[in-house]
């Protein structure tokens, strides 16, 4: 609860008690019909019969065992996308940031126009523009990603996710320099360093610290997009695609997506109230969380 | 660019029933968003929990999967629609979870002392609400409210790609697979349109920024 929302009224005094104890019930039963609504629903749909279910919750189905290792493969293989998509789009995005706030004049023109392009567009289709154009280009020219460890899917996937978190994390970084008092930079600058010295040791880890609850944050929107895979048919066997072939053979959707959308949200779950952990920590210890909220709009 | 300069007509049609689509799920976000907002600063608990856990959820799970159970979940229990209603639903109910948050972050960011005044001077819980700290929250709502609605206009491709119909996305597959022209120059006329529709309102967005803008 926050300061306003305690100040707004009293003590509750035994009328209001009692309103909100009615409200509080009613709210229940509504609450507890559109649950049951759902349940009946279901439950006359057949949705309960284990037939659907067991493969996901009974180890004795023959089934079990192939569905838990095909969901183990496919959230290592969303794991593994995901730690690469933000290790990236760090070092991408610092060197955006930084060359965006100091590079002079018409040299910053380029880092502009790449961050608000990349910005503007739907992270699935530069996924799949990422895709398309590294597939022609190693048709065309022979330059291909193959050197790269790992199954050409998941980099066309990172290299997409990339482009896209880099140009926020740049965003973010640059939010956090600038939530930085002036005083920082300007006596940087009075003890004889220079512009890039002062960014380097004095601006720059601040700023760092400062982004680290956004960081995580955007950790939590990566893993999400890494699931766009599974709509435009790239070809990356991550989590939900595993989870969408599951359904196919057993013919439960309802079922399988529940339990992988579970796995998702029990795992971002966690990352946000990391989150939260992290900016109260460096709330407490002085340091504004600066720049931009630590919730990501998307 | 020619498959893009050749089939305008197509394209502009995609681009109005894109914009059609996301007009649909901007009214249903907000309404649905503020709703669950009002649920989550009411004073009675059971509301306060629907809301957390409602935004817990949705805010956590991949938009991807929301619009997979709209289109492969709910035909299993008789609830048959088309893919269009599908994915307005499924986009609404995902973005509500963060208008719910932008406008909550809204309320948090009038000071406490707004409304210790307001009760200071005899003003009831209603009259504060609506007079003195909501006029506030809303200002303070619209840059995180924009920038979630921009949000959904991009998102509004991944229900695309899903296969609406009739939109910038599915311009793609028809000028690809039934006219047979390169998927690549076809995907950057989508890539512009999405484009325009985004640089525009980030745009817009600014200059209501300006407008209701709060010296703190």
């Amino acid at each position: 609860m926050s300061d306003v929302q305690t100040v707004l009224y009293d003590v509750p005094g035994p009328r209001a008690r009692r309103r909100a104890l009615i409200g509080t019930v009613l709210a229940l039963v509504a609450i507890a019909a559109l649950v049951g609504v759902a349940l009946l629903r279901l439950a006359d749909r057949g949705q309960f019969d284990m037939d659907l279910w067991g493969p996901w919750v009974d180890p004795s189905t023959d089934e079990f065992g192939q569905v838990w290792s095909l969901v183990g493969r496919g959230l290592l293989a969303t794991l593994i996308a995901a730690a690469l998509a933000i290790l990236l789009s760090l070092a991408v995005g610092v060197v955006l940031g930084v060359g965006r706030m100091m590079s002079p004049g018409l040299l910053k023109t380029p880092f502009v126009v790449f961050i608000e392009l990349f910005r503007g567009l739907p992270v699935v289709i530069t996924i799949f523009l990422v895709w398309r154009v590294l597939v022609e280009l190693e048709r065309s020219t022979g330059v291909g990603i193959g050197w790269l460890p790992g199954d050409d899917p998941l980099w066309w996937l990172v290299i997409g996710l990339t482009l896209y978190n880099s140009v926020i994390i740049a965003e973010i970084l640059r939010a956090g320099v600038a939530s930085l008092p002036r005083g920082q930079a300007e006596s940087a600058l009075a003890v004889g360093m220079t512009r890039g010295q002062a960014m380097r040791f004095v601006q720059l880890p601040q700023a760092f610290r400062t982004m680290l609850p956004a960081l995580v944050s955007q950790l939590v929107v990566i893993l999400k997009d890494t699931s766009l895979v599974a709509v435009i048919g790239l070809g990356y066997q991550e989590l939900l695609d595993r989870g969408n072939q599951i359904s196919l053979n057993l013919d439960n959707p309802i079922q399988s997506l529940l339990i992988v959308g579970a796995i998702y949200i029990v795992i971002n779950y966690a990352l946000s109230r990391l989150a939260i952990y992290i900016e109260r920590r460096l709330s407490r210890s002085g340091m504004e969380a600066g720049g931009e909220d630590a919730v990501p709009a998307t | 660019m020619s498959p893009v300069l050749d089939n305008l007509d197509l394209y502009w049609s995609g681009f109005l029933q894109s914009l059609e689509f996301i007009v649909y799920t901007l009214v249903g976000s907000l309404l649905l968003g503020a709703l669950i907002a009002a649920c989550r600063v009411s004073p009675i608990g059971a509301l306060r929990g629907f809301g957390t856990a409602y935004v817990n959820l949705l805010r956590n799970c991949p938009l991807t999967i929301v619009l997979f159970f709209m289109a492969f979940g709910l035909p299993e229990i008789g609830i048959n629609r088309s893919y269009f209603f599908f994915g307005v639903m499924g986009l609404t109910l995902y973005t509500a979870a963060f208008v719910c948050e932008a406008l909550r972050s809204g309320i948090n960011a009038v000071p406490a002392g707004q409304a210790e005044a307001a009760r200071a001077v005899g003003l009831t819980f209603t009259q504060t609400m609506r007079s003195v700290v909501m006029p506030q929250a809303f200002r303070s709502s619209i840059p995180p409210l924009g920038s979630v609605q921009i949000a959904m206009f991009k998102n509004s491709a991944v229900a695309g790609a899903f296969g609406i119909g009739g939109d910038l996305f599915s311009v793609s597959k028809i000028l690809t697979s039934a006219r047979g022209y390169d998927i690549i120059p076809v995907l950057i006329g989508v890539a512009i349109g999405y484009l325009v529709i985004t640089l525009t309102a980030g745009a817009l967005l600014a200059v209501i920024e300006r407008k209701v803008a709060i010296v703190r």
